[in-house]
Protein backbone atom coordinates (compact mmCIF):
# COMPACT_ATOMS: atom_id res chain seq x y z
CA UNK A 1 0.00 0.00 0.00
CA UNK A 2 2.98 2.22 -0.37
CA UNK A 3 2.14 3.62 -3.82
CA UNK A 4 -0.32 6.39 -4.58
CA UNK A 5 -3.83 6.08 -3.14
CA UNK A 6 -6.78 4.89 -5.26
CA UNK A 7 -9.07 7.57 -3.89
CA UNK A 8 -7.88 10.81 -2.40
CA UNK A 9 -10.02 13.67 -1.15
CA UNK A 10 -8.49 16.90 0.12
CA UNK A 11 -10.57 19.60 1.77
CA UNK A 12 -13.72 18.61 -0.08
CA UNK A 13 -16.80 20.76 0.45
CA UNK A 14 -20.24 20.31 -1.02
CA UNK A 15 -23.43 22.31 -0.72
CA UNK A 16 -27.03 21.55 -1.62
CA UNK A 17 -28.17 25.12 -2.10
CA UNK A 18 -27.22 26.88 1.13
CA UNK A 19 -26.94 23.67 3.13
CA UNK A 20 -23.44 22.33 3.45
CA UNK A 21 -23.48 18.53 3.25
CA UNK A 22 -19.74 17.92 3.25
CA UNK A 23 -17.30 20.02 5.27
CA UNK A 24 -13.61 19.93 4.59
CA UNK A 25 -13.42 16.18 4.03
CA UNK A 26 -9.98 14.58 3.89
CA UNK A 27 -9.74 10.89 3.17
CA UNK A 28 -7.37 8.62 1.35
CA UNK A 29 -8.08 5.03 0.30
CA UNK A 30 -5.18 2.79 -0.65
CA UNK A 31 -5.31 0.11 -3.29
CA UNK A 32 -7.02 -3.02 -1.95
CA UNK A 33 -8.24 -1.21 1.14
CA UNK A 34 -11.76 -1.77 2.43
CA UNK A 35 -13.44 1.19 4.02
CA UNK A 36 -16.75 1.07 5.83
CA UNK A 37 -18.49 4.44 6.06
CA UNK A 38 -21.05 4.80 8.79
CA UNK A 39 -22.91 7.51 10.59
CA UNK A 40 -26.41 8.75 11.29
CA UNK A 41 -28.70 9.51 8.37
CA UNK A 42 -27.97 12.86 6.83
CA UNK A 43 -24.35 12.67 7.86
CA UNK A 44 -23.18 12.90 4.24
CA UNK A 45 -21.86 9.36 3.82
CA UNK A 46 -23.96 8.56 0.74
CA UNK A 47 -23.06 11.90 -0.79
CA UNK A 48 -19.41 11.14 -0.18
CA UNK A 49 -19.46 7.84 -2.12
CA UNK A 50 -21.56 9.36 -4.90
CA UNK A 51 -18.92 12.01 -5.28
CA UNK A 52 -16.26 9.41 -6.06
CA UNK A 53 -17.79 8.50 -9.44
CA UNK A 54 -19.11 11.94 -10.26
CA UNK A 55 -22.80 11.28 -9.55
CA UNK A 56 -22.62 14.41 -7.41
CA UNK A 57 -20.53 17.47 -8.19
CA UNK A 58 -18.51 19.12 -5.46
CA UNK A 59 -17.70 22.78 -4.93
CA UNK A 60 -14.51 22.90 -2.90
CA UNK A 61 -11.32 20.89 -2.52
CA UNK A 62 -9.94 18.18 -4.74
CA UNK A 63 -10.95 14.59 -5.51
CA UNK A 64 -8.52 12.26 -7.26
CA UNK A 65 -9.47 8.72 -8.29
CA UNK A 66 -6.72 6.40 -9.52
CA UNK A 67 -4.62 9.40 -10.45
CA UNK A 68 -7.42 11.18 -12.35
CA UNK A 69 -8.52 14.46 -10.86
CA UNK A 70 -12.32 14.77 -10.95
CA UNK A 71 -13.10 18.22 -12.26
CA UNK A 72 -16.90 18.11 -12.58
CA UNK A 73 -16.55 17.92 -16.35
CA UNK A 74 -17.72 15.19 -18.70
CA UNK A 75 -14.24 14.07 -19.66
CA UNK A 76 -12.78 13.32 -16.25
CA UNK A 77 -16.09 11.97 -14.98
CA UNK A 78 -16.23 9.54 -17.88
CA UNK A 79 -12.64 8.45 -17.27
CA UNK A 80 -13.30 7.86 -13.57
CA UNK A 81 -16.53 5.95 -14.18
CA UNK A 82 -14.56 3.46 -16.21
CA UNK A 83 -12.56 2.64 -13.06
CA UNK A 84 -15.34 2.64 -10.51
CA UNK A 85 -18.28 0.29 -10.07
CA UNK A 86 -21.27 1.21 -7.97
CA UNK A 87 -24.00 -0.75 -6.19
CA UNK A 88 -27.13 1.10 -5.06
CA UNK A 89 -29.50 0.63 -2.17
CA UNK A 90 -32.45 0.15 -4.54
CA UNK A 91 -30.53 -2.15 -6.94
CA UNK A 92 -31.50 -0.05 -9.99
CA UNK A 93 -31.41 -3.00 -12.35
CA UNK A 94 -32.81 -2.21 -15.79
CA UNK A 95 -36.28 -3.79 -15.66
CA UNK A 96 -36.68 -4.15 -19.42
CA UNK A 97 -33.57 -6.32 -19.71
CA UNK A 98 -32.85 -9.83 -18.44
CA UNK A 99 -30.19 -10.36 -15.78
CA UNK A 100 -27.73 -11.35 -18.50
CA UNK A 101 -28.56 -8.32 -20.65
CA UNK A 102 -28.15 -6.07 -17.60
CA UNK A 103 -24.58 -7.35 -17.38
CA UNK A 104 -23.69 -7.17 -21.06
CA UNK A 105 -25.14 -3.70 -21.74
CA UNK A 106 -22.23 -1.58 -20.55
CA UNK A 107 -19.36 -3.84 -21.77
CA UNK A 108 -20.92 -3.93 -25.24
CA UNK A 109 -21.97 -0.28 -25.49
CA UNK A 110 -19.20 1.40 -23.53
CA UNK A 111 -16.24 -0.94 -23.99
CA UNK A 112 -17.24 -2.14 -27.48
CA UNK A 113 -16.75 -5.73 -26.36
CA UNK A 114 -18.07 -8.31 -28.86
CA UNK A 115 -21.47 -9.63 -27.75
CA UNK A 116 -20.34 -13.26 -27.44
CA UNK A 117 -17.41 -12.29 -25.28
CA UNK A 118 -19.59 -10.05 -23.10
CA UNK A 119 -22.08 -12.87 -22.61
CA UNK A 120 -19.36 -15.30 -21.61
CA UNK A 121 -18.03 -12.76 -19.11
CA UNK A 122 -21.55 -12.10 -17.82
CA UNK A 123 -22.28 -15.79 -17.27
CA UNK A 124 -18.99 -16.21 -15.46
CA UNK A 125 -19.84 -13.28 -13.17
CA UNK A 126 -23.36 -14.52 -12.55
CA UNK A 127 -21.81 -17.85 -11.62
CA UNK A 128 -19.57 -16.00 -9.22
CA UNK A 129 -22.52 -14.38 -7.45
CA UNK A 130 -24.25 -17.80 -7.57
CA UNK A 131 -27.16 -16.82 -9.74
CA UNK A 132 -26.20 -18.18 -13.18
CA UNK A 133 -29.38 -20.27 -13.39
CA UNK A 134 -31.44 -17.05 -13.31
CA UNK A 135 -29.53 -15.42 -16.16
CA UNK A 136 -32.51 -15.18 -18.48
CA UNK A 137 -35.02 -13.89 -15.96
CA UNK A 138 -36.14 -10.29 -15.73
CA UNK A 139 -35.40 -8.33 -12.53
CA UNK A 140 -39.07 -8.37 -11.49
CA UNK A 141 -38.90 -12.18 -11.39
CA UNK A 142 -36.00 -12.16 -8.93
CA UNK A 143 -35.99 -11.66 -5.17
CA UNK A 144 -34.37 -8.58 -3.68
CA UNK A 145 -31.26 -10.49 -2.68
CA UNK A 146 -30.93 -11.97 -6.15
CA UNK A 147 -31.41 -8.56 -7.75
CA UNK A 148 -28.69 -7.04 -5.61
CA UNK A 149 -26.30 -9.86 -6.49
CA UNK A 150 -27.04 -9.27 -10.19
CA UNK A 151 -26.38 -5.56 -9.58
CA UNK A 152 -22.98 -6.39 -8.06
CA UNK A 153 -22.16 -8.63 -11.02
CA UNK A 154 -23.28 -5.85 -13.39
CA UNK A 155 -20.83 -3.42 -11.81
CA UNK A 156 -18.06 -6.05 -11.92
CA UNK A 157 -18.65 -6.62 -15.65
CA UNK A 158 -16.91 -3.31 -16.32
CA UNK A 159 -13.83 -4.67 -14.51
CA UNK A 160 -13.60 -1.76 -12.07
CA UNK A 161 -10.61 -1.13 -9.82
CA UNK A 162 -12.83 0.31 -7.11
CA UNK A 163 -16.28 -0.78 -5.95
CA UNK A 164 -18.64 1.60 -4.17
CA UNK A 165 -21.58 0.26 -2.19
CA UNK A 166 -24.29 2.68 -1.07
CA UNK A 167 -26.25 0.86 1.65
CA UNK A 168 -26.44 -2.35 -0.41
CA UNK A 169 -28.47 -4.30 2.12
CA UNK A 170 -30.77 -1.60 3.52
CA UNK A 171 -33.64 -2.37 1.13
CA UNK A 172 -33.48 -6.14 1.68
CA UNK A 173 -35.59 -8.45 3.78
CA UNK A 174 -33.48 -9.72 6.70
CA UNK A 175 -33.17 -13.28 5.35
CA UNK A 176 -31.60 -12.00 2.14
CA UNK A 177 -28.95 -9.79 3.68
CA UNK A 178 -26.51 -12.62 4.22
CA UNK A 179 -26.45 -13.80 0.59
CA UNK A 180 -25.46 -10.30 -0.51
CA UNK A 181 -22.90 -9.80 2.27
CA UNK A 182 -21.33 -13.20 1.44
CA UNK A 183 -20.71 -12.03 -2.11
CA UNK A 184 -19.18 -8.79 -0.81
CA UNK A 185 -16.94 -10.66 1.62
CA UNK A 186 -15.69 -12.84 -1.23
CA UNK A 187 -15.03 -9.79 -3.34
CA UNK A 188 -13.06 -8.25 -0.49
CA UNK A 189 -11.05 -11.45 -0.22
CA UNK A 190 -10.02 -11.05 -3.85
CA UNK A 191 -8.32 -7.76 -3.11
CA UNK A 192 -10.89 -5.30 -4.52
CA UNK A 193 -10.69 -1.73 -3.27
CA UNK A 194 -14.05 -1.13 -1.61
CA UNK A 195 -15.90 1.77 -0.04
CA UNK A 196 -19.05 0.56 1.66
CA UNK A 197 -21.75 2.65 3.27
CA UNK A 198 -23.51 0.25 5.61
CA UNK A 199 -24.94 -0.28 9.04
CA UNK A 200 -23.93 -3.95 9.00
CA UNK A 201 -21.43 -3.76 11.81
CA UNK A 202 -20.66 -7.48 11.58
CA UNK A 203 -19.47 -6.90 8.04
CA UNK A 204 -17.44 -3.91 9.18
CA UNK A 205 -15.75 -5.96 11.89
CA UNK A 206 -14.76 -8.86 9.64
CA UNK A 207 -13.96 -7.10 6.38
CA UNK A 208 -13.08 -3.46 6.89
CA UNK A 209 -9.52 -2.27 7.19
CA UNK A 210 -10.85 1.00 8.48
CA UNK A 211 -14.16 2.29 9.74
CA UNK A 212 -14.87 5.92 8.94
CA UNK A 213 -17.53 7.57 11.07
CA UNK A 214 -19.24 10.65 9.73
CA UNK A 215 -21.61 13.11 11.33
CA UNK A 216 -23.05 16.37 10.00
CA UNK A 217 -20.89 16.34 6.89
CA UNK A 218 -17.62 15.77 8.67
CA UNK A 219 -15.37 12.80 9.18
CA UNK A 220 -15.40 12.46 12.94
CA UNK A 221 -13.40 9.29 13.42
CA UNK A 222 -11.35 6.98 11.27
CA UNK A 223 -9.92 3.87 12.86
CA UNK A 224 -9.43 0.14 12.59
CA UNK A 225 -12.75 -1.63 13.32
CA UNK A 226 -11.51 -3.12 16.57
CA UNK A 227 -10.47 0.27 17.88
CA UNK A 228 -13.59 1.98 16.63
CA UNK A 229 -16.02 -0.50 18.13
CA UNK A 230 -14.21 -1.06 21.40
CA UNK A 231 -12.81 2.35 22.12
CA UNK A 232 -14.51 5.12 20.17
CA UNK A 233 -12.82 8.40 20.88
CA UNK A 234 -15.74 10.78 20.53
CA UNK A 235 -19.12 11.06 22.21
CA UNK A 236 -20.85 11.28 18.85
CA UNK A 237 -19.43 7.91 17.80
CA UNK A 238 -20.29 6.40 21.17
CA UNK A 239 -23.87 7.64 20.87
CA UNK A 240 -24.17 6.31 17.33
CA UNK A 241 -22.79 2.91 18.32
CA UNK A 242 -25.11 2.63 21.29
CA UNK A 243 -28.08 3.41 19.01
CA UNK A 244 -27.12 1.01 16.29
CA UNK A 245 -25.92 -1.88 18.44
CA UNK A 246 -28.40 -1.31 21.21
CA UNK A 247 -31.47 -2.88 19.65
CA UNK B 1 -81.09 -19.42 -16.96
CA UNK B 2 -78.93 -19.05 -13.96
CA UNK B 3 -76.67 -16.61 -15.85
CA UNK B 4 -79.75 -14.59 -16.79
CA UNK B 5 -80.88 -14.35 -13.21
CA UNK B 6 -77.40 -13.46 -11.86
CA UNK B 7 -76.50 -10.87 -14.45
CA UNK B 8 -79.69 -9.37 -15.83
CA UNK B 9 -82.36 -9.77 -13.17
CA UNK B 10 -80.38 -9.74 -9.94
CA UNK B 11 -82.39 -6.85 -8.49
CA UNK B 12 -85.44 -4.76 -9.31
CA UNK B 13 -83.57 -1.79 -10.81
CA UNK B 14 -81.40 -4.21 -12.74
CA UNK B 15 -84.42 -6.06 -14.11
CA UNK B 16 -86.08 -2.78 -15.12
CA UNK B 17 -82.94 -1.64 -16.93
CA UNK B 18 -82.74 -4.96 -18.76
CA UNK B 19 -86.37 -4.72 -19.86
CA UNK B 20 -85.94 -1.11 -20.96
CA UNK B 21 -82.93 -2.02 -23.09
CA UNK B 22 -84.75 -5.01 -24.60
CA UNK B 23 -87.71 -2.78 -25.49
CA UNK B 24 -85.43 -0.18 -27.11
CA UNK B 25 -83.64 -2.87 -29.10
CA UNK B 26 -86.96 -4.32 -30.25
CA UNK B 27 -88.14 -0.88 -31.37
CA UNK B 28 -84.90 0.25 -33.01
CA UNK B 29 -83.13 -2.77 -34.46
CA UNK B 30 -85.71 -4.05 -36.96
CA UNK B 31 -86.15 -0.69 -38.73
CA UNK B 32 -82.39 -0.23 -38.74
CA UNK B 33 -81.80 -3.64 -40.32
CA UNK B 34 -84.57 -2.94 -42.83
CA UNK B 35 -83.05 0.39 -43.74
CA UNK B 36 -79.43 -0.72 -43.87
CA UNK B 37 -79.85 -4.15 -45.47
CA UNK B 38 -83.29 -5.40 -46.45
CA UNK B 39 -84.56 -2.36 -48.33
CA UNK B 40 -81.18 -0.91 -49.24
CA UNK B 41 -80.37 -0.05 -52.82
CA UNK B 42 -77.05 -1.69 -53.51
CA UNK B 43 -76.39 -0.58 -57.01
CA UNK B 44 -77.80 1.93 -59.41
CA UNK B 45 -76.27 4.28 -61.98
CA UNK B 46 -77.78 7.26 -60.19
CA UNK B 47 -79.90 8.06 -57.16
CA UNK B 48 -83.33 7.63 -58.79
CA UNK B 49 -84.09 4.15 -57.37
CA UNK B 50 -83.12 5.46 -53.93
CA UNK B 51 -85.92 8.04 -54.08
CA UNK B 52 -88.55 5.35 -54.60
CA UNK B 53 -91.06 4.96 -51.78
CA UNK B 54 -89.85 2.53 -49.11
CA UNK B 55 -86.28 2.50 -50.33
CA UNK B 56 -83.69 2.05 -47.59
CA UNK B 57 -80.08 3.06 -47.48
CA UNK B 58 -78.68 4.22 -50.76
CA UNK B 59 -75.47 2.19 -50.78
CA UNK B 60 -75.47 2.60 -54.53
CA UNK B 61 -73.84 5.95 -53.84
CA UNK B 62 -70.85 4.14 -52.43
CA UNK B 63 -70.69 1.31 -54.98
CA UNK B 64 -71.07 3.80 -57.79
CA UNK B 65 -68.69 6.47 -56.54
CA UNK B 66 -66.25 4.48 -54.40
CA UNK B 67 -63.36 5.10 -56.75
CA UNK B 68 -63.80 8.83 -56.48
CA UNK B 69 -64.09 8.56 -52.68
CA UNK B 70 -60.92 6.47 -52.40
CA UNK B 71 -58.77 8.19 -54.98
CA UNK B 72 -60.22 11.69 -55.33
CA UNK B 73 -59.47 13.54 -58.53
CA UNK B 74 -56.62 11.26 -59.50
CA UNK B 75 -56.97 10.51 -63.25
CA UNK B 76 -59.58 7.79 -63.54
CA UNK B 77 -57.72 5.39 -65.81
CA UNK B 78 -54.65 5.63 -63.52
CA UNK B 79 -56.50 4.62 -60.35
CA UNK B 80 -54.56 1.37 -60.13
CA UNK B 81 -51.57 3.46 -59.08
CA UNK B 82 -52.93 4.86 -55.80
CA UNK B 83 -54.65 1.50 -55.26
CA UNK B 84 -51.30 -0.26 -55.46
CA UNK B 85 -49.86 2.52 -53.28
CA UNK B 86 -52.44 1.87 -50.58
CA UNK B 87 -51.64 -1.84 -50.79
CA UNK B 88 -47.93 -1.12 -50.35
CA UNK B 89 -48.73 1.04 -47.30
CA UNK B 90 -50.91 -1.69 -45.80
CA UNK B 91 -48.16 -4.27 -46.29
CA UNK B 92 -45.72 -1.89 -44.58
CA UNK B 93 -48.14 -1.34 -41.68
CA UNK B 94 -48.65 -5.06 -41.14
CA UNK B 95 -44.98 -6.01 -41.34
CA UNK B 96 -44.07 -3.19 -38.97
CA UNK B 97 -46.66 -4.45 -36.54
CA UNK B 98 -45.15 -7.90 -36.29
CA UNK B 99 -42.29 -7.99 -33.86
CA UNK B 100 -40.39 -10.66 -35.73
CA UNK B 101 -39.80 -8.14 -38.53
CA UNK B 102 -38.33 -5.57 -36.13
CA UNK B 103 -34.84 -5.43 -37.54
CA UNK B 104 -32.81 -2.92 -39.54
CA UNK B 105 -34.10 -4.32 -42.85
CA UNK B 106 -37.55 -2.97 -41.93
CA UNK B 107 -36.26 0.60 -42.16
CA UNK B 108 -34.96 -0.21 -45.65
CA UNK B 109 -38.33 -1.69 -46.54
CA UNK B 110 -39.97 1.59 -45.50
CA UNK B 111 -37.57 3.70 -47.54
CA UNK B 112 -38.06 1.41 -50.54
CA UNK B 113 -41.83 1.26 -50.06
CA UNK B 114 -42.22 5.02 -49.77
CA UNK B 115 -39.99 5.56 -52.81
CA UNK B 116 -42.15 3.09 -54.73
CA UNK B 117 -45.27 4.98 -53.65
CA UNK B 118 -43.68 8.24 -54.77
CA UNK B 119 -42.93 6.77 -58.19
CA UNK B 120 -46.44 5.34 -58.44
CA UNK B 121 -48.18 8.53 -57.41
CA UNK B 122 -46.13 11.09 -59.32
CA UNK B 123 -45.14 8.91 -62.23
CA UNK B 124 -43.26 10.61 -65.00
CA UNK B 125 -40.90 7.63 -65.20
CA UNK B 126 -41.19 4.06 -66.52
CA UNK B 127 -43.87 5.18 -68.95
CA UNK B 128 -46.22 6.31 -66.16
CA UNK B 129 -47.86 9.63 -67.03
CA UNK B 130 -46.97 12.42 -64.62
CA UNK B 131 -49.67 13.33 -62.09
CA UNK B 132 -49.12 16.52 -60.09
CA UNK B 133 -49.93 16.14 -56.43
CA UNK B 134 -52.79 18.65 -56.58
CA UNK B 135 -54.75 15.77 -58.03
CA UNK B 136 -53.90 13.27 -55.29
CA UNK B 137 -56.79 12.63 -53.04
CA UNK B 138 -59.18 10.46 -51.14
CA UNK B 139 -58.10 7.69 -48.81
CA UNK B 140 -54.60 7.66 -50.31
CA UNK B 141 -54.06 11.27 -49.28
CA UNK B 142 -55.42 10.63 -45.80
CA UNK B 143 -53.08 7.66 -45.35
CA UNK B 144 -50.11 9.57 -46.73
CA UNK B 145 -50.72 12.54 -44.43
CA UNK B 146 -51.15 10.26 -41.42
CA UNK B 147 -48.19 8.01 -42.21
CA UNK B 148 -45.72 10.77 -42.99
CA UNK B 149 -47.14 12.89 -40.21
CA UNK B 150 -46.61 10.27 -37.53
CA UNK B 151 -43.34 9.00 -39.00
CA UNK B 152 -41.79 12.46 -38.65
CA UNK B 153 -43.70 13.82 -35.68
CA UNK B 154 -42.94 10.91 -33.37
CA UNK B 155 -39.11 11.04 -33.50
CA UNK B 156 -39.33 14.83 -33.36
CA UNK B 157 -41.55 14.62 -30.28
CA UNK B 158 -38.97 12.43 -28.52
CA UNK B 159 -36.30 15.05 -29.21
CA UNK B 160 -38.63 17.80 -27.94
CA UNK B 161 -39.44 15.86 -24.78
CA UNK B 162 -35.76 15.22 -24.11
CA UNK B 163 -35.05 18.85 -24.95
CA UNK B 164 -37.59 20.05 -22.44
CA UNK B 165 -35.76 18.08 -19.74
CA UNK B 166 -32.35 19.16 -20.96
CA UNK B 167 -29.89 21.07 -18.78
CA UNK B 168 -28.74 23.06 -21.81
CA UNK B 169 -30.59 26.40 -21.62
CA UNK B 170 -30.91 26.95 -25.39
CA UNK B 171 -32.23 23.45 -26.10
CA UNK B 172 -34.60 23.70 -23.17
CA UNK B 173 -35.92 27.11 -24.24
CA UNK B 174 -36.51 26.07 -27.86
CA UNK B 175 -38.37 22.93 -26.78
CA UNK B 176 -40.58 24.73 -24.27
CA UNK B 177 -41.32 27.51 -26.74
CA UNK B 178 -42.25 25.07 -29.49
CA UNK B 179 -44.46 22.93 -27.31
CA UNK B 180 -46.26 25.77 -25.57
CA UNK B 181 -46.74 27.95 -28.65
CA UNK B 182 -48.00 25.15 -30.86
CA UNK B 183 -50.24 23.61 -28.23
CA UNK B 184 -51.79 27.00 -27.65
CA UNK B 185 -53.26 27.36 -31.14
CA UNK B 186 -55.79 25.19 -32.98
CA UNK B 187 -54.54 22.94 -35.76
CA UNK B 188 -56.83 24.78 -38.16
CA UNK B 189 -55.01 28.04 -37.59
CA UNK B 190 -51.68 26.33 -38.18
CA UNK B 191 -53.02 24.91 -41.44
CA UNK B 192 -54.26 28.35 -42.49
CA UNK B 193 -50.89 29.83 -41.72
CA UNK B 194 -49.17 27.13 -43.72
CA UNK B 195 -51.48 27.59 -46.67
CA UNK B 196 -51.98 31.35 -46.73
CA UNK B 197 -49.27 33.10 -44.76
CA UNK B 198 -46.15 31.09 -45.54
CA UNK B 199 -46.24 31.84 -49.29
CA UNK B 200 -46.35 35.56 -48.48
CA UNK B 201 -43.10 35.38 -46.57
CA UNK B 202 -41.22 33.20 -49.00
CA UNK B 203 -38.86 35.07 -51.32
CA UNK B 204 -40.02 35.48 -54.90
CA UNK B 205 -39.45 32.40 -57.00
CA UNK B 206 -39.43 30.02 -54.06
CA UNK B 207 -42.56 28.03 -53.59
CA UNK B 208 -43.30 25.09 -51.41
CA UNK B 209 -46.02 22.80 -52.51
CA UNK B 210 -49.31 23.13 -50.61
CA UNK B 211 -49.45 19.46 -49.66
CA UNK B 212 -45.96 19.67 -48.19
CA UNK B 213 -46.82 22.85 -46.30
CA UNK B 214 -49.89 21.22 -44.81
CA UNK B 215 -47.86 18.16 -43.90
CA UNK B 216 -45.22 20.26 -42.17
CA UNK B 217 -47.91 22.12 -40.21
CA UNK B 218 -49.38 18.82 -39.07
CA UNK B 219 -45.98 17.43 -38.08
CA UNK B 220 -45.19 20.57 -36.07
CA UNK B 221 -48.55 20.27 -34.35
CA UNK B 222 -48.47 16.54 -33.65
CA UNK B 223 -44.87 16.70 -32.40
CA UNK B 224 -45.84 19.22 -29.71
CA UNK B 225 -48.66 17.01 -28.45
CA UNK B 226 -46.68 13.78 -28.60
CA UNK B 227 -43.75 15.47 -26.84
CA UNK B 228 -45.84 15.97 -23.72
CA UNK B 229 -46.93 12.33 -23.81
CA UNK B 230 -43.34 11.18 -24.10
CA UNK B 231 -42.30 13.57 -21.33
CA UNK B 232 -44.90 11.97 -19.09
CA UNK B 233 -43.29 8.61 -19.74
CA UNK B 234 -39.82 9.98 -19.11
CA UNK B 235 -40.92 11.42 -15.78
CA UNK B 236 -42.24 8.07 -14.63
CA UNK B 237 -38.81 6.45 -14.90
CA UNK B 238 -37.16 6.35 -11.46
CA UNK B 239 -34.13 8.55 -11.01
CA UNK B 240 -32.04 5.52 -10.10
CA UNK B 241 -32.24 4.14 -13.64
CA UNK B 242 -30.36 7.08 -15.08
CA UNK B 243 -27.88 7.01 -12.18
CA UNK B 244 -27.19 3.31 -12.67
CA UNK B 245 -26.53 3.94 -16.36
CA UNK B 246 -24.31 6.90 -15.45
CA UNK B 247 -22.38 4.81 -12.96
CA UNK B 248 -21.73 2.20 -15.67
CA UNK B 249 -20.24 4.95 -17.80
CA UNK B 250 -22.96 5.06 -20.48
CA UNK B 251 -22.80 8.45 -22.20
CA UNK B 252 -25.99 10.51 -22.53
CA UNK B 253 -27.31 9.25 -25.86
CA UNK B 254 -26.58 5.60 -25.16
CA UNK B 255 -28.14 5.93 -21.72
CA UNK B 256 -31.20 7.55 -23.27
CA UNK B 257 -31.60 5.07 -26.12
CA UNK B 258 -30.78 1.87 -24.23
CA UNK B 259 -32.10 2.49 -20.74
CA UNK B 260 -34.49 5.42 -20.48
CA UNK B 261 -36.51 5.47 -23.71
CA UNK B 262 -37.34 1.75 -23.91
CA UNK B 263 -38.96 2.03 -20.51
CA UNK B 264 -40.53 5.45 -21.02
CA UNK B 265 -42.07 4.58 -24.37
CA UNK B 266 -43.42 1.27 -23.14
CA UNK B 267 -45.45 2.92 -20.40
CA UNK B 268 -46.50 5.66 -22.83
CA UNK B 269 -48.10 3.29 -25.34
CA UNK B 270 -51.73 3.93 -24.37
CA UNK B 271 -51.54 7.74 -24.46
CA UNK B 272 -49.29 7.63 -27.54
CA UNK B 273 -51.78 5.54 -29.48
CA UNK B 274 -54.53 7.81 -28.27
CA UNK B 275 -52.70 10.74 -29.81
CA UNK B 276 -51.94 8.80 -33.01
CA UNK B 277 -55.63 8.03 -33.42
CA UNK B 278 -56.59 11.63 -32.81
CA UNK B 279 -53.96 12.71 -35.34
CA UNK B 280 -55.22 10.24 -37.95
CA UNK B 281 -58.66 11.79 -37.73
CA UNK B 282 -57.27 15.33 -37.57
CA UNK B 283 -55.88 14.85 -41.07
CA UNK B 284 -59.46 15.45 -42.21
CA UNK B 285 -59.01 19.12 -41.28
CA UNK B 286 -57.01 19.67 -44.46
CA UNK B 287 -60.41 20.04 -46.10
CA UNK B 288 -60.34 23.69 -45.08
CA UNK B 289 -57.27 24.47 -47.13
CA UNK B 290 -58.60 22.62 -50.12
CA UNK B 291 -56.67 19.39 -49.97
CA UNK B 292 -58.68 16.49 -51.23
CA UNK B 293 -58.65 13.88 -48.46
CA UNK B 294 -61.16 11.12 -47.81
CA UNK B 295 -63.69 13.38 -46.15
CA UNK B 296 -63.40 16.06 -48.84
CA UNK B 297 -64.12 13.53 -51.55
CA UNK B 298 -67.25 12.52 -49.65
CA UNK B 299 -68.27 16.14 -49.45
CA UNK B 300 -67.69 16.67 -53.16
CA UNK B 301 -69.60 13.50 -53.99
CA UNK B 302 -72.58 14.83 -52.11
CA UNK B 303 -72.46 18.10 -54.07
CA UNK B 304 -73.05 16.07 -57.23
CA UNK B 305 -76.71 16.78 -58.17
CA UNK B 306 -77.20 13.11 -59.00
CA UNK B 307 -76.43 12.05 -55.43
CA UNK B 308 -77.56 14.94 -53.33
CA UNK B 309 -79.36 14.07 -50.09
CA UNK B 310 -77.58 10.84 -49.18
CA UNK B 311 -75.17 12.27 -46.67
CA UNK B 312 -76.00 9.68 -44.03
CA UNK B 313 -74.81 6.80 -46.21
CA UNK B 314 -71.74 8.65 -47.38
CA UNK B 315 -70.65 9.74 -43.93
CA UNK B 316 -71.40 6.31 -42.47
CA UNK B 317 -69.05 4.88 -45.06
CA UNK B 318 -66.35 7.43 -44.26
CA UNK B 319 -66.78 6.69 -40.55
CA UNK B 320 -66.40 2.99 -41.25
CA UNK B 321 -63.12 3.56 -43.08
CA UNK B 322 -61.77 5.77 -40.28
CA UNK B 323 -63.02 3.28 -37.71
CA UNK B 324 -61.26 0.33 -39.34
CA UNK B 325 -57.91 2.08 -39.18
CA UNK B 326 -58.35 3.51 -35.69
CA UNK B 327 -59.68 0.26 -34.26
CA UNK B 328 -56.73 -1.62 -35.79
CA UNK B 329 -54.33 0.83 -34.11
CA UNK B 330 -56.10 0.47 -30.80
CA UNK B 331 -56.18 -3.34 -30.85
CA UNK B 332 -52.58 -3.51 -31.96
CA UNK B 333 -51.43 -1.27 -29.13
CA UNK B 334 -53.23 -3.44 -26.61
CA UNK B 335 -51.50 -6.52 -27.99
CA UNK B 336 -48.15 -4.80 -27.98
CA UNK B 337 -48.61 -3.74 -24.38
CA UNK B 338 -49.43 -7.28 -23.36
CA UNK B 339 -46.46 -8.67 -25.24
CA UNK B 340 -44.01 -6.17 -23.78
CA UNK B 341 -45.42 -6.76 -20.34
CA UNK B 342 -44.43 -10.41 -20.47
CA UNK B 343 -41.58 -11.03 -18.09
CA UNK B 344 -41.82 -7.60 -16.54
CA UNK B 345 -44.64 -8.25 -14.16
CA UNK B 346 -43.92 -9.81 -10.85
CA UNK B 347 -45.47 -13.14 -11.78
CA UNK B 348 -43.47 -15.22 -9.36
CA UNK B 349 -40.56 -14.58 -7.11
CA UNK B 350 -37.60 -16.77 -7.93
CA UNK B 351 -36.65 -18.98 -5.01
Amino acid sequence: MADKPMIEMRGVGKWFGKFQVLKNVDISVAQGEKIVLCGPSGSGKSTLVRLVNGLEPYQAGKVTVDGIELKNDAKTIEAVRGEVGMVFQSFNLFPHLTALENLTLAPVWVRRMPKKEAEALALQLLERVRIAEQAHKYPAQLSGGQQQRVAIARALAMKPKIMLFDEPTSALDPEMIKEVLDVMVELAGEGMTMVVVTHEMGFARTVADRVVFMDQGEIVESAAPKTFFEAPRTDRARLFLSQILGH
Amino acid sequence: MRWLRDNLFSSWPNALATLAILWLAWRLLPPLVEWAFLHAVWSAPDSRPCHAAGAGACWALITERYRFILFGTYPYEQHWRPALGILVLLVLYVTSALRRFWRPALALAWVGGLALIGVLMWGGVFGLPYVENERWGGLMLTLLLATFGIAFAFPLSILLALGRRSQLPAVHAVSVLWIELVRGVPLISLLFMASVMVPLFLPAGVSIDKLLRALIAMIVFAAAYLAEVVRGGLQAIPHGQGEAADALGLPYWRKTLLVVLPQALRISIPPLVNTFIAFFKDTSLVVIIGLFDLLTSIKVTLEDPGWRGFGVEAYLFASLVYFVFCFAMSRYSQNLERELERGHVRTERGA
